[in-house]
């Protein structure tokens, strides 16, 4: 009995706190399967409205989905619970969105990833074949064998983008360089089996790979950790993992997940939102790659010259990197 | 330990059993809650309002439940043949994909009335062919049909990507997913067919396949123990020498019987892609085939067991959804470990209290004989 | 475990004057749902008797052997072992109180040797050695008190049937037992293995063993046993000292009613030949010969008996006939078809042929337990055009049928939707051979008619079986029990390892002679 009254008069006081800042922006964000601890992409998105959330003391609500029916159960739930902004994390979730916004003209969607044209949807996508390339040329430079790999996670076409455009870049730097690429696995397991990982890694390393780049969610840790066995090298990607094998994680190519869940909690809240894609790119600052304490060693200063050198061409059009996504191939 | 619970009335056996069951599952689940600092009884009312509390979130329930019955009625009828079938992951999904092809290659053409039943017709027939070839397999070269079912998920799920990532992908689109159904290749939603008939119902994934399910209950609960293939089936599945004395040819009816599993394991398609998502994506068999083998346990392989099970599953799903969603400190997997509970303790401990029971019983019981006197 | 040993030695000591009898039973019962198993059960066997318990199948006994062994738990009742009460909650318990079982079907694990199988269970320490230079040493002993040798290194799939008891019983006195229980030991035993088994339970008793026999055979009882018990749906009706009650009496008091001694059977002359083998044989799945070159002809009128120590290819024999097992070698010939190596024939087309099979083994061939009577009742006629109603099954058709032939056969219960493994041993047998004999069929093979079932009901198989007979039916009658071959048959054929190595006319039989053929005449163990 005393538990249920307590519940009632927490619901009565939460309706009061909400009632006193009706006129405060209520953002959402629904992540994907994955989780918001899946060390990688649902995780950035995570850290990036923690952020908000923190400079703006601002509450969201968040759910994070366990099958496909519940993308769009959760995406309408927040916009019913009268959310401003809900934020999907995922292109798995553009569907769900595209549907529930045509629900709910009024509220603002966001999604990462996924590619959505409504009046009240922005579209948050990264050109991670821009990344890439720069990593693919870091890894071509570094390597002694004149081979480099990568190891995908599950193998879909977003995969397929960075692993093209490593390729390319790794291509730039010398047209006799040889690419390894594997896929982890054709299912979601894919995205947390760093066993698998760490296996394809040394088969890597066995046919003389001694570069590798991981594209692969959290199997990306057993990539990096036999890398470090080896003592080969490993590039990170996503959030800068740099710091988890100083001395053999010669980078990180970084997709700002955060950044871009902060922007567009920002824009909502300081009325500067439009609908629309936004493109995070090199340009943007949305992609880049990193450099730290952790690996400065690593790079010499000819690498980082001719890296920014390249960063600057592919600003400034100069390069043109081609994208998988465009015709399919990699050609 | 089945003479035990033998000794007890049916009512208490699939009654009152299963109930003090769930009662434990929940009291466990309630310590937990307790420790993470919530209140149990708070969550509980969250669960069982947001899964039955209102129409939005009965329709969520049904929906699961539908799922559930499918897939529970898989591994049912193979568990009457002696099988355990462990595929119905990889058999829905292969169901989903012949719904998906059907509905992408003629939705533009043919009506609803013709598209339905050439959508059942496919994902049973998809289900029951990727049910088939373990099904051959066991009967005909002795592979172990828990082995192959499972082999066969995961070529069905590499089968999937495949032609989702290269084929069916709709151009242009990030996603892996084919394009959308036009309206013909749209199964009714439930709040649409009741709209009809004047009922207002709040929207839902709800749809009309949820009548093919209980009609498959029906159907299927009439062919095991009313027809003489059902009577072979269980023959072989309780006594395969008896069945061999009997003129049955077992391994005929291992690859029937499996086929008719995978059929039903086929209609989660049939309600995913035709009913729900109106395109082919992957994943959306989530687990249900898995969860189709704790649904047949723990409704005791029986039809209408299966639809009482799911019906539990479902509101543990919708409910359980709703609780991550209302009460942040209960994230997903606190909800994973409360479905885990009810189905250890209805499922894997189903007979753990039978004792228990069948001693509380004997004592409040016996007034047959006088004078018990126990020494 | 230990706290009913400690009590037993206390209590011995505190009853220093006449000993207290071995076992005694005060008002147990015992029931299973609606079913009535023992029903205020008393009795009390002395220590250092051989006592007989008798019964019609399903009488209580064996219900009242597991209670006394601890796999059920009375539901009243008081069990009291050399005069202290016990609480027999396991087996376990049932073995520190000094009691010991044999079962009917054997408990041993066919890959390990005699001397894993004796201390299975009882080992002690971490390592295996010290355990075994005890048994071993152990065993020697109970070979020189017993007489009750089998070598401690064969391994038991090696073994025959007779040397496996002997197995069990050293299992038992290995771990102590005071009391033996035999359930139905002589079922599977020759004449001769029957004897030397008799001379072992006599050793024990010489020793201060006691022994509880549970037995349907009524010679068994009178030629072995002290005193016995009658038992009749679930209640003791009578306590006898053997000396003082006769075979008849105690049939008499086992069935409730007279018994008629004597088959009646007249001669008849036997017709066409129904059933031809030739040269048949059949192999298992190492290649070795279990049916080897068999052939004989049964004619309409007709019963041949097959004699044999069980394990010879009478089995084999009987469900290659029927179609279950591929004839790999020969060929037989029944209602003007050849069922050859290249034409095969399974049980549903044999069975069109109107041959009908009784099979040895009821619960695991001749019925399903899961299925209600009336399932278990069309087994093998299931797809009968008069069973059907359309795609569906014509249940009244069926049941019908069932209560019809529960009516015929006197089954009891009579219930068409009793589940068929809670029926009795003998009414299980009773509903299958209805089922098969309601088809008038041509051929009939039955494989151990009456093994488990109760004197009553014997009788009655007996006289349906000679109706059959006398009807027409051609029988091949496969039985371990020599005294039915000879009730029974026109002609029996001995089978030694596959091979028919006698026929002879039944009127030429005796048992003696029967049991050397059986054993191939190879001299006779009771020799020594």
């Amino acid at each position: 009995m005393k538990s249920v009254s307590t519940l009632l008069a927490s619901a009565i006081l939460l309706t009061v706190s909400t009632a006193v800042s009706a006129a405060d922006l209520k953002p959402a964000v629904v992540f994907d399967m994955g989780g918001k601890f899946d060390k990688s992409f649902n995780q950035g998105v995570n850290d990036g409205v923690m952020k908000f959330n923190k400079e703006t003391g601002l509450k969201y609500r968040e759910f994070e989905i366990t099958n496909p029916t519940q993308r769009e159960q959760a995406i309408r739930k927040m916009a019913q619970r009268g959310s401003d902004i809900i934020l999907g994390v995922g292109f798995a979730q553009s569907s769900a969105i595209e549907k529930v916004a045509k629900e709910f003209p009024n509220t603002k969607f966001a999604i990462i990833d996924g590619y959505v044209v409504a009046p009240n949807v922005q579209s948050l996508l990264f050109k991670e074949h821009e990344g890439s390339f720069l990593v693919g040329m870091l890894a071509a430079m570094a390597s002694k064998s004149g081979k480099v790999g990568f190891i995908g996670g599950m193998d879909i076409p977003l995969i397929r983008r960075f692993a093209c455009g490593y390729e390319k870049g790794a291509k730039h730097v010398s047209s006799k360089i040889g690419v390894i690429q594997n896929m982890t696995g054709t299912t979601p397991a894919a995205w947390s089996d760093p066993g698998r990982g760490a296996e394809l890694t040394r088969g890597q390393f066995d046919q003389g790979v001694d570069v590798v780049y991981a594209a692969a969610g959290y199997t990306g840790v057993g990539v990096y950790q036999a890398a470090k066995d080896a003592g080969k090298l490993a590039i990170g990607v996503d959030s800068n993992q740099n710091y988890l094998h100083p001395g053999t994680m010669l980078t990180s190519m970084l997709k700002r997940v955060d950044v871009a869940a902060y922007t567009t909690f920002m824009e909502a809240k300081n009325g500067t939102w439009k609908a629309g894609i936004k493109v995070f790119g090199l340009k943007e600052g949305g992609i880049d790659w990193a450099l730290d304490e952790h690996n400065q060693d690593l790079i010499s200063g000819d690498m980082k010259a001719k890296i920014e050198a390249a960063k600057s061409a592919i600003i400034a059009g100069e390069i043109k990197v081609h994208d998988y996504m465009s015709d399919k191939s990699c050609k | 330990m089945n003479t035990d619970s033998r000794s007890l009335p049916r009512w208490i056996d699939i009654g009152l059993i299963p109930v003090i069951n769930i009662a434990l599952a929940l009291i466990v689940s309630g310590l937990i809650i307790t420790v993470i600092g919530e209140d149990p009884l708070v969550a509980v009312t969250v669960m069982v309002k947001g899964a039955l509390g209102y129409q939005e979130g009965i329709g969520y329930t049904l929906y699961y439940a539908t799922n559930f019955i499918f897939t529970g009625l898989a591994v049912a009828v193979a568990f009457h043949a002696g099988l355990f079938n462990i595929g119905g992951e990889g058999q829905a999904y292969m169901g989903g994909l012949g719904v998906g092809l059907v509905m992408l290659g003629f939705d533009a053409a043919l009506p609803i009335a013709l598209l339905l039943p050439l959508g059942l017709l496919a994902s049973a027939i998809f289900g029951a062919a990727w049910a088939a070839v373990p099904a051959y397999l066991q009967a005909y070269r002795g592979s172990h049909i828990v082995i192959t079912t499972i082999m066969f998920n995961f070529i069905a799920a590499a089968l999937m990507v495949y032609l989702m990532v290269n084929v069916l992908i709709q151009p242009g689109q990030m996603s892996p997913q084919s394009r959308e159904f036009s309206m013909s290749g749209h199964l009714p939603f439930m709040h649409e067919a009741l709209a009809w008939i004047g009922i207002p119902f709040a929207r839902s994934p709800l749809n009309v396949s949820i009548v093919w399910a209980l009609l498959c209950c029906l159907g299927l609960g009439a062919y095991i123990w009313r027809t003489r293939w059902g009577y072979e089936l269980r023959a072989v599945g309780h006594n395969e020498r008896a069945a061999v004395y009997a003129g049955v040819n077992p391994r005929r009816v291992i690859v029937v019987t499996m086929c008719i599993s995978g059929g039903l394991a086929g209609f989660v398609g049939l309600n995913e892609v035709m009913g729900v998502h109106h395109r082919l994506l992957l994943d959306f068999t989530a687990g249900y085939g898995f969860t189709g083998i704790a649904v047949s346990l723990m409704g005791r392989n029986h039809p209408i067991g299966v639809v009482l099970a799911s019906l539990l599953f479902g509101v543990l799903y919708q409910g359980g959804a709703e609780l991550a969603f209302e009460v942040p400190a209960i994230t997903r997997e606190m909800v994973v470990t409360i479905q885990g509970l009810v189905i250890l303790f209805s499922g894997a401990l189903a007979y753990m209290t039978a004792p228990w029971v069948e001693r509380v019983y004997h004592a409040v019981k016996p007034r047959r004989a006088p004078a018990a006197s126990e020494a | 475990m230990s706290t009913g040993d400690d009590r037993l030695t206390n209590d011995r000591a505190a009853v220093p004057s006449s000993p207290p009898p071995a076992i005694e039973l005060h008002g147990i019962s015992k029931s299973f749902g609606p079913v009535q198993a023992n029903q205020n059960v008393s009795m009390t066997i002395a220590a250092g008797d051989i006592h007989g318990i008798v019964g019609e199948n399903g009488a209580g006994k064996s219900t009242l052997m597991s209670i006394l062994y601890g796999f059920y738990e009375a539901d009243q009742g008081e069990i009291r072992v050399a005069g202290q009460s016990v609480n027999i909650a396991s087996p376990d318990k049932a073995i520190a109180a000094g009691i010991g079982m044999v079962h009917q079907h054997f408990m041993l694990v066919d890959t390990f040797t005699v001397l894993e199988n004796v201390m299975m269970g009882a080992e002690s320490g971490v390592l295996l050695s010290g355990s075994i230079t005890a048994a071993r040493s152990e065993l020697k002993r109970l070979e020189a008190e017993y007489d009750l040798y089998v070598d401690p290194k064969a391994v038991i799939e090696d073994l025959p049937v007779g040397e496996l008891q002997r197995v069990e019983i050293l299992k038992a006195l290995y771990r102590g037992a005071k009391v033996l229980i035999l359930d139905e030991p002589t079922g599977v035993l020759t004449p001769q293995e029957t004897e030397q088994l008799f001379r072992i339970l006599k050793a024990l008793k010489a020793q201060g063993g006691t022994v509880i026999l549970i037995t349907h055979k009524l010679r068994e009882i009178m030629a072995i046993t002290d005193t016995v018990t009658v038992m009749r749906h679930g209640k003791v009706v009578a306590s006898k000292t053997t000396a003082e009650t006769s075979e008849a009496e105690l049939a008499e008091l086992m069935v409730g009613r007279k018994i008629r001694a004597e088959l009646q059977r007249t001669e008849v002359a036997a017709g066409a030949v129904a059933l031809r083998v030739g040269h048949l044989t059949v192999r298992d799945a190492y290649q070795v010969p279990r049916v080897d070159d068999v052939s004989f002809e049964i004619r309409a009128h007709e019963i041949v008996g097959v004699a044999g120590v069980s394990g010879n290819g009478q089995s084999e024999l009987l469900e290659a006939l029927s179609g279950i097992l591929p004839v790999d070698d020969g060929l037989f010939e029944i209602g003007g078809r050849r069922i050859t190596p290249n034409a095969p024939c399974d049980p549903a087309q044999l069975r069109a042929l109107h041959l009908a099979h009784v099979p040895e083994d009821r619960q695991r061939l001749g019925m399903v337990g899961e299925f209600s009577a009336r399932e278990s009742a069309i087994l093998g006629y299931h797809n009968d055009p008069l069973y059907q109603a359309g795609f569906m099954f014509n249940q009244v058709a069926i049941k019908a049928k069932c209560a019809d032939l529960m009516t015929q056969f006197d089954v009891r219960p009579p219930l068409p939707e009793a589940l068929s493994a809670n029926l009795s041993g003998g009414n299980q047998q009773k509903l299958i051979l209805a089922r098969e004999l309601n088809r008038a069929p041509d051929v009939l093979l039955v494989g151990q008619p009456t093994r488990g079932v109760d004197i009553g009901a014997i009788e009655f198989i007996h006289r349906q079986l000679i109706e059959l007979r006398d009807r027409g039916c051609a029988i091949l009658l496969v039985s371990v029990e020599l005294e039915e071959i000879m009730a029974l048959s026109d002609r029996i054929l001995v089978m030694f390892e596959g091979r028919i190595v006698a026929e002879l006319p039944a009127a030429d039989a005796d048992e003696r002679s029967l049991g050397l053929l059986m054993a191939n005449a190879a001299p006779v163990e009771t020799a020594h």
